[in-house]
């Protein structure tokens, strides 16, 4: 019997622990609440618990400015944990139990596509700060990360460009879908451009993959064949920690095989020893060290005084978040309403100021114009950017690549042709929602 | 006379001519771009100033500074000496005199960047000093970074340096780089002496150099006219070849030892407490988080000591992990003896709570626990083959664990009474052995050894709530493998599952790698229910 309570006990106090909502109320008022739904355990915890508090520092913020239409805004943080099956059901509490405005979330695609269904039933508006792997637009979501021809594609430009000259590629990412479908893109993009079958290899690790030994080595001798080789790296989450280092041990420079990330930033990059990663690249539309904007200066200023830590970095996703959640503003604004069809409505073409300098705005197929940067690992952590794009400097995001045939003819626009999937040779939308 | 007087006065207080055009060349890197940093690297190495090398080699280290100021003559351009310390007030030193120029906080100045085409140019130049250098593999390393780029001032440097060296890897890789060059001299029998050199060299760029000599370009002529040479050549690259194929063997078997012996240190302290004990205890994942945890908070504790901190918390975290393990134990575990199925829900409702007790004491975010400089890096065999050290020191730490659970288990009291209750514990009773006491302290034991393995796993992984997790099944993997309540069986199944992963690793892909494994434990399993070292016992149910 009395082992019997010890077994419930241990079991309840283990449920309670996973069960971890928070909220936090501001006013008497009806406020306006809004969605967070960031993973903060697991596995992608390094990056996304820094964005909960983003969208936290800045609802703070708008709230210290009088709110919205005259009511507070409140945040509701929900923890979905990197289980994937998880967003489901917490992506229908925020929307069916909360009935939030809005929802800032998201990191890895998985937990997209997860939680899209979700959103395109009860028709919620998902703000998404992430890169990602294109292929998608849905009504009820607005992608303020970059598309692959925001990121991915002006990234290999720059290596296959004189200053690096790479002749070899290694497509090295995480088995999930969005490191799948960018290698997939870029393969296609390489052989177009003439790189041979045999000088592009692809590979793929598992999530929190810690044993990297033979993949480094495997790297390392695919790049001596005499030809200039270049890792173009999709891993995603803490993966990177022992990849990193692996690399630092096994003494493959910057100079001999450069590595460009499309998901290691300033956050990640504070975890560990740099030293050894000097000049690997990496490949954002913000860097914190492009202080050359003022309005970047305020926002690491505001983000250091918010946290109270002088030493945290901001990063690229923080901006995306920074970026949307003034567009949301923006548009509650015009439409008077938080009502999600009329700040749909009010969306496309709104317009937001960039940290680094340009102007954010928002087209028809729900993504939004940006700058892209390649930076060098400094050694304390930083980027030095080595290129930014020059024309145009705004690239506008692309929802559906022009590189795999799949893709080619679809366009997506939710202003005239109401449709995420519009075949421009046939001239029929495919299907209403993002499928 | 007076003259001569004023001249001495002169020289005294002003800046010699060449000090003064250093410093102006100096200054010209503040504004210049990237391609204009390239002349002006070139220049600096010109004037052969004395602290040239000093001032190249931070600015290869992102070391070089210039005073953020309105006016540019306040612009001074500042070596820092290190750029770990406090970034309030960072060491100064002055690029001219080499000496300590006062501190100043990190946002008073402006960084002079560098990218990666220039860090190689530096290399180069750098190179040329380090190759005085009195360390045999500073100047090994000079050799290699200005093979690079080979010119005639280096040519010669490195004739000279051959003449003089010492040390009898860098004279061969000395021989080797300028047999490099030599192959394209214009006089066939001084490019076949090259070829036989290169011969006797493993490295895949030497290989890959022979190689193109064999190519025929457009007109059907070979890159190599002479046909002996040509010969040479193609012996030299088979030679090369199967060389690189016996290392990179070798390099894969060591890769599943490092592996193998990750799973073993996981699996020793699962091994005694299920395979001895037969308790499912599903929080053995996270008593090794525990000691990794631990590893953590003795670094953060000894800031300055980060080479022996490692050392300091393996005690510590076998601790830590013990005494966690006892109370567990103590508290519920022993009232769930024989009963497999509570004892499996029980362990894995104290695995929740330990995760999310760390969870709320270090937050959900990864710690990042250093890796002492003893442990970074590689030891260089040769050109193809090098073994990192943090994998090696893991082999041997695995081997001397698995030494003292033996002797602990063969050659001590505890030892005895552990294996007594084991094999038959009512008799172990009726002889006088208190079970209850001896339960607890295997159950420790087995806890302590999961959090020394912990320590090890916080080199190699991330140190998070969800670090047991991910190592739990892999853990049980092994000990079923090797055989319930056997040791041995642990050390051979883990060492033999490492070699297996890593043998398929490089065909199969990481994903499918372990999903092979897997599905032959299933296997063997089917046909040797008991594992590769059956053993009577308490757990097997022969009693």
């Amino acid at each position: 019997m009395k082992s019997r309570l010890m077994f419930v006990v241990a079991l309840m106090l283990g449920a309670v622990g996973m069960l971890f909502t928070t909220k936090v109320s501001t006013a008497q008022q009806p406020t306006i609440k809004i969605g967070i739904m960031h993973a903060l355990s697991g596995t992608m915890a390094i990056s996304e618990t820094t964005l909960k508090d983003t969208v936290l520092m800045l609802i703070e913020e708008q709230n210290k400015k009088g709110g919205l239409l005259g009511r507070k805004l409140e945040a509701v943080v929900v923890d979905p944990t990197s289980d994937w099956p998880k967003w489901t059901e917490k992506a229908a509490q925020l929307l069916e139990r909360d009935k939030v405005a809005v929802v800032f979330g998201c990191w890895t695609s998985v937990s997209r596509k997860t939680v899209l269904p979700v959103f395109e039933k009860d028709n919620g508006l998902l703000f998404y700060p992430v890169q990602y792997e294109g292929e998608e637009s849905s009504k009820n979501v607005i992608y303020t990360g970059a598309a692959p021809n925001q990121q991915a594609i002006p990234a290999v430009d720059y290596l296959m460009g004189k200053d690096v000259n790479v002749k070899r590629w290694v497509l090295e990412g995480t088995d999930y879908v969005y490191p799948q479908t960018t290698n997939k893109i870029l393969k296609a993009y390489l052989l177009s451009k003439g790189v041979k079958e045999e000088d592009i290899s692809v590979n793929y690790t598992p999530f929190g993959f810690s044993d990297w030994q033979s993949r480094v080595a495997a790297i390392k001798k695919f790049g001596s064949a005499g030809k200039k080789t270049a890792v173009v790296s999709t891993i995603n989450g803490d993966a990177n920690v022992p990849f990193y280092k692996e690399l630092g041990n096994q003494k493959i420079s910057a100079q001999d095989i450069p590595v460009i990330a499309f998901s290691v930033g300033e956050e990640e990059l504070s975890g560990f020893d740099t030293k050894p990663l000097l000049g690997h690249l990496a490949a954002w539309n913000y860097f914190q060290s492009i202080t050359t904007s003022p309005l970047n200066k305020a926002f690491i200023d505001q983000w250091h005084t918010y946290i109270k830590n002088p030493k945290r970095t901001t990063n690229d996703p923080m901006e995306a978040h920074y970026i949307g959640f003034n567009m949301w503003v923006k548009a509650v604004t015009k439409a008077g309403s938080v009502d999600v069809e009329k700040v749909l409505a009010a969306l496309p073409g709104t317009t937001t100021p960039n940290l680094t300098g340009g102007t954010a705005t928002l087209l028809p197929n729900h993504h939004i114009t940006k700058p892209v940067f390649i930076g060098e690992i400094k050694a304390d952590g930083q980027f030095n950017v080595v290129w930014k794009s020059t024309a145009p400097a705004l690239v506008p995001g692309d929802a559906w690549s022009d590189y795999l045939p799949a893709s080619k003819d679809l366009d997506a626009d939710w202003v005239k042709l109401k449709c995420g999937n519009y075949n421009t040779v046939q001239k029929k939308c495919l299907s209403l929602t993002s499928k | 006379m007076l003259l001569l007087v004023l001249w001495g006065v002169r020289s005294a207080h002003a800046q010699s001519p060449s000090d003064a055009g250093f410093l102006s060349i100096l200054g010209e890197l503040r504004e210049a771009s990237y391609p204009d940093k390239e002349a002006i690297i070139d220049r600096l190495s010109q004037t052969g100033h004395p602290s040239v090398r000093a001032v190249l080699t931070a600015f290869m280290e992102d070391r070089l500074f210039y005073r953020t100021a309105e006016k540019p003559e306040d612009q001074k351009i500042v070596i820092v000496k290190s750029t770990e310390g406090d970034p309030a007030v960072l060491d100064l030193i002055d690029p001219l005199t080499l000496k300590a120029a006062g501190t100043a906080p990190m946002d008073s100045l402006t960084g002079i960047n560098t990218n990666n085409h220039l860090r190689q140019v530096l290399g180069t130049v750098v190179a040329h000093f380090a190759l005085a250098s009195p360390d045999a593999s500073v100047r090994l390393e000079a050799v290699h970074n200005m093979m690079r780029s080979p010119d005639e001032a280096t040519l010669k440097l490195l004739r000279e340096q051959s003449g003089v060296e010492t040390n009898a890897r860098v004279r061969k890789e000395i021989s080797m780089a300028l047999a490099l060059v030599a192959l394209d001299d214009m006089n066939p029998q001084v490019r076949l002496e090259a070829v036989r050199t290169l011969r006797g060299s493993t490295g895949q760029d030497v290989r890959n150099r022979l190689a193109l000599l064999m190519e025929k370009s457009a007109d059907g002529k070979f890159a190599e006219p002479d046909d002996q040479v040509r010969a040479a050549a193609t012996t030299a690259v088979k030679v090369i070849d199967q060389w690189r194929t016996f290392y990179s063997v070798i390099e894969t078997l060591f890769f599943g030892l490092s592996l193998g012996s990750v799973l073993v240190l996981i699996a020793i302290g699962l091994a005694i407490t299920f395979g001895v004990m037969g308790v499912i205890n599903m929080a053995h994942g996270e008593l090794m988080m525990l000691g990794a945890y631990t590893t953590y908070v003795v670094q953060t504790l000894m800031p300055g000591h980060i080479a022996i901190s490692v050392l300091v918390a393996i005690p510590a975290a076998f601790i830590v992990s013990a005494l966690t393990g006892i109370v567990i134990e103590r508290t519920i575990i022993r009232f769930l003896y024989g009963r497999p199925l509570e004892t499996l829900l029980a362990t894995f409702g104290v695995s929740l709570i330990l995760q999310q007790l760390v969870r709320s004491i270090f937050s959900a975010l990864n710690k990042s626990v250093v890796t002492p400089e003893w442990m970074s890096g590689s030891l260089q065999i040769n050109d193809a083959l090098s073994i990192t050290y943090n994998r090696l020191y893991i082999v041997i730490f695995t081997l001397l664990v698995f030494g003292a659970i033996m002797a602990v288990l063969k050659r001590t009291r505890l030892g005895l009474d552990i294996r007594a209750v084991s094999q038959n514990r009512s008799m172990a009773r009726a002889m006088g052995i208190r079970s209850e006491w001896v339960d607890a302290m295997t159950f420790g034991l087995g806890s302590g050894i999961a959090g020394v393995a912990g320590v090890a796993l916080s080199q190699l992984t991330n140190v998070g709530p969800n670090l047991g997790q991910s190592y739990i099944i892999d853990s049980f993997m092994v000990v079923v493998f090797g055989g319930v309540g056997n040791l041995w069986g642990a050390l051979i199944g883990g060492m033999s599952m490492g070699i297996a992963n890593k043998l398929l690793e490089p065909y199969s892909g990481a994903v499918l790698a372990k999903i092979f494994i897997l599905i032959a434990l299933i296997l063997f399993i089917q046909a040797k229910p008991r594992g590769l070292f059956p053993q009577s016992g308490r757990s097997s149910g022969d009693n």
